[in-house]
């Protein structure tokens, strides 16, 4: 049964010792490695290609400047200066020693933080949209039920050992940008006759089956979203499939069980479930809709802005890609990218790290988001302190004005890190954003997602790319698939394999090639690559990709 | 991972695994584990691999996830035959961390 229980700094110390007599049993022999396994990977604690890898939890991607502070702190002493921001809005460290996790879990519990249930066939962290509370196209501010669930689901006992791991995502907005279609839940707040309420998604996942969810409640009041959760993953806990590792997500179960068997199942069995959750959860999300409450926003004048517009190119250009719209008047969103020339995307220094949370402090009210595009979001800033705000991010390497652009790339670690991987993605996103911007054609080309897997587990999210890029090991040799037509987030898509893999070298002359052929088909300039494609369809596109029929 | 190896004369192979402590790769050589993957032992017989690798998972206080994967003869020692074997000799190509890194401070002390 569902009992409040608000971030507890006991309760992740009590987890970071429980960690660290498990480690010393480890290193005296007491635990095998097959004992051990299962109890790091509950600690977020992976081995990879080079050295053990450290996940740590960002809740729905919202971080303080304290715990930004202590993420640099992390990176600076255990780690070789820097972090990997994931597209589940965590971070990862990729150089941690076994023997220095505990002491990294113990920082992490001064201040709140932790690794719990960033692996494993568990509930993993709910994320949401990186402008919550911020945006104009807003419902109702999902991170009250973002928390809610997070800590419902954080060590909830009949859900520790699933038939595989579980995601949800949750969005506030009407324009999803939390990618709900693509999670084993997703949840989009809904007003009906005046009630909250949410419409219920189940069975999307991308992967080596991609496959976009399906609503299974269009409508569920929010006093009932724990029981009905619950519900789900109960039913799918019992029937999803375990005899194979690859038809254990939730999205084989639903698919293969059919969405109306699995929907029945799941209404009788939240049932019996409502009748246990006594008010608590109400409770609780009342509790957290505090907690969440809106900062004292200004009431100024935007001084300064037009002006430095007027004067300064970089600043022009910098608010013209990584600006988003606020719903308080003079205030803005604004994109971090951690893209910028020659960068490997997502990562952030110590340096870098502790910047954003002094800019927090002065200009953002001391909120940062971390994206699922691998950049950090601060999501309140009053327009007249853009331009200061601006020359610090310039003077750290951070005003890169590509947000949303084509070297915006989403490239998972790839075989650079990654003991999964068949390939690398990350000198291949490179490649590319190093391409488009010495050619000059970033801006002409204007809104496009690019994404990179480095292997079929698409934590890269290739499928859902406007031009997806999958990494293979062909015969020992890397070789990269190309997919078109993805969308994450207007009319959420997979797209389609466009057809034989390139080699390496031969990546950038093939996406070169693909998006000259759209620049001289598009309509004009407003019309995006992926509005062109969904006119015009796949074979101009192939052509560009295959201009030789023996390649066809 | 990598499938299920094992050498022969005309593919010998090497065995390697995850220091437990620190997470780092490490070779098996004549004298135990090495972070030098030019001085491992190169495996030709089927037989005495399979006796070293029984080995290496004995010493699940040490290493971590042994297992044998091809390898050449080369002038300085073996050699990797695939790219993910590459890489974990080297480290990663975005930054000069890894293997390549320790051999280059190595090198410069002495």
């Amino acid at each position: 049964m569902f009992d409040v229980r608000p971030v507890d700094t006991d309760y992740v110390r009590h987890r970071a010792a429980q960690f660290r007599a498990q480690v010393e049993r480890r290193l005296d022999g007491s635990l095998t490695e097959d004992e051990f396994r299962p109890l790091r990977l509950m600690n977020g604690v992976y081995l990879q290609l080079h050295a053990y890898m450290l996940r740590v939890a960002i809740p729905y991607g919202t971080i303080s400047p304290d715990q930004m502070r202590m993420l640099a702190h992390l990176a600076q002493h255990y780690d070789k200066g820097y972090g990997h921001w994931t597209t589940r809005q965590n971070i990862q460290f990729n150089w941690p020693k076994l023997v220095d996790i505990p002491d990294m879990l113990d920082h992490l519990a001064s201040v709140g933080m932790h690794a719990i249930q960033t692996s494993g066939n568990t509930i993993r962290n709910v994320t949401t949209d990186a402008f919550a509370g911020a945006a104009p196209d807003e419902i109702a501010d999902p991170r009250p039920y973002a928390e809610l669930l997070r800590s419902w689901s954080t060590d909830h006992a009949e859900f520790q050992f699933l038939p595989r791991k579980f995601k949800i995502a949750i969005t506030g907005a009407t324009n999803d940008r939390a990618i709900i279609a693509a999670h084993d839940i997703g949840l989009r707040l809904v007003e009906r006759d005046g009630k909250l309420g949410f419409e219920v998604w189940v069975g999307g996942g991308l992967g080596r089956t991609p496959l976009l969810g399906q609503v299974i409640r269009d409508f569920l009041p929010e006093d009932d979203l724990l029981p009905y959760i619950e519900a789900i993953i109960a039913t799918y806990n019992l029937s999803g499939r375990r005899d194979n590792k690859y038809k254990a997500r939730i999205k084989i179960t639903v698919s293969e069980r059919g969405l109306d068997v699995f929907r029945d199942e799941v209404e009788e069995e939240f049932l019996n479930r409502r009748r246990d959750f006594q008010g608590a959860d109400h409770e609780a999300l009342a509790i957290f809709r505090n907690r969440f409450a809106a900062p004292v926003f200004r009431d100024a004048p935007v001084e300064g802005y037009e002006e430095a517009r007027a004067s300064n190119a970089g600043f022009r250009s910098w608010t013209d890609t990584n600006l988003r719209a606020h719903r308080i008047a003079g205030y803005t969103s604004v994109i971090v990218t951690f893209k910028a020339p020659g960068a490997t995307q997502g990562d952030a220094s110590a340096d870098q790290m502790r910047l954003l949370a002094d800019l927090a402090e002065r200009y953002g009210h001391a909120d940062l988001r971390v994206m699922h595009d691998q950049n950090v979001a601060l999501p309140h800033v009053h327009k007249s302190d853009l331009p200061a705000l601006y020359a610090a991010l310039r003077d750290a390497g951070l005003a890169t004005a590509n947000a949303g652009l084509t070297s915006d790339i989403i490239a998972c670690p790839g075989m650079d890190y990654c003991a999964l991987a068949t390939a690398r993605s990350i000198p291949i996103a490179q490649e590319i954003a190093e391409h488009f911007r010495d050619e000059g054609l970033e801006q002409e080309i204007g809104n496009l997602n690019i994404r990179i897997s480095g292997c079929i587990n698409a934590c890269g999210h290739h499928h859902l790319g406007h031009i997806g890029i999958l990494g293979l090991d062909r015969a020992g040799v890397e070789n990269y698939q190309i997919t078109l037509g993805g969308d994450a987030y207007d009319i959420p898509t997979i797209g389609q394999r466009a057809g034989a893999g390139f080699p390496a070298e031969e990546v950038v002359p093939a996406i070169d090639r693909l998006l000259r052929a759209y620049l001289d088909v598009r309509e004009d300039e407003h019309e995006r690559f992926i509005d062109a494609y969904r006119r015009l369809g796949a074979d101009p596109f192939k052509a560009a990709l295959y201009p030789e029929p023996a390649h066809a | 991972m990598s499938k299920a190896f094992t050498p022969t004369v005309a593919k010998p192979g090497v065995i390697t695994a995850n220091n437990l402590r620190e997470g780092f790769n490490v070779w098996m050589c004549e004298d135990g584990w090495t972070a030098d993957p030019t001085q491992a032992t190169l495996f030709e017989d089927e037989a005495i691999a399979e006796l070293a690798l029984l080995k290496a998972i004995g010493q699940s206080n040490t290493v971590v996830g042994p297992y044998l994967v091809e390898a050449r003869r080369g002038p300085n020692g073996p050699e990797p035959t695939h790219f993910r074997e590459a890489f974990r000799q080297t480290g990663p190509s975005n930054y000069f961390h890894g293997i390549q890194a320790d051999k280059q401070a190595e090198a410069s002390n002495v």
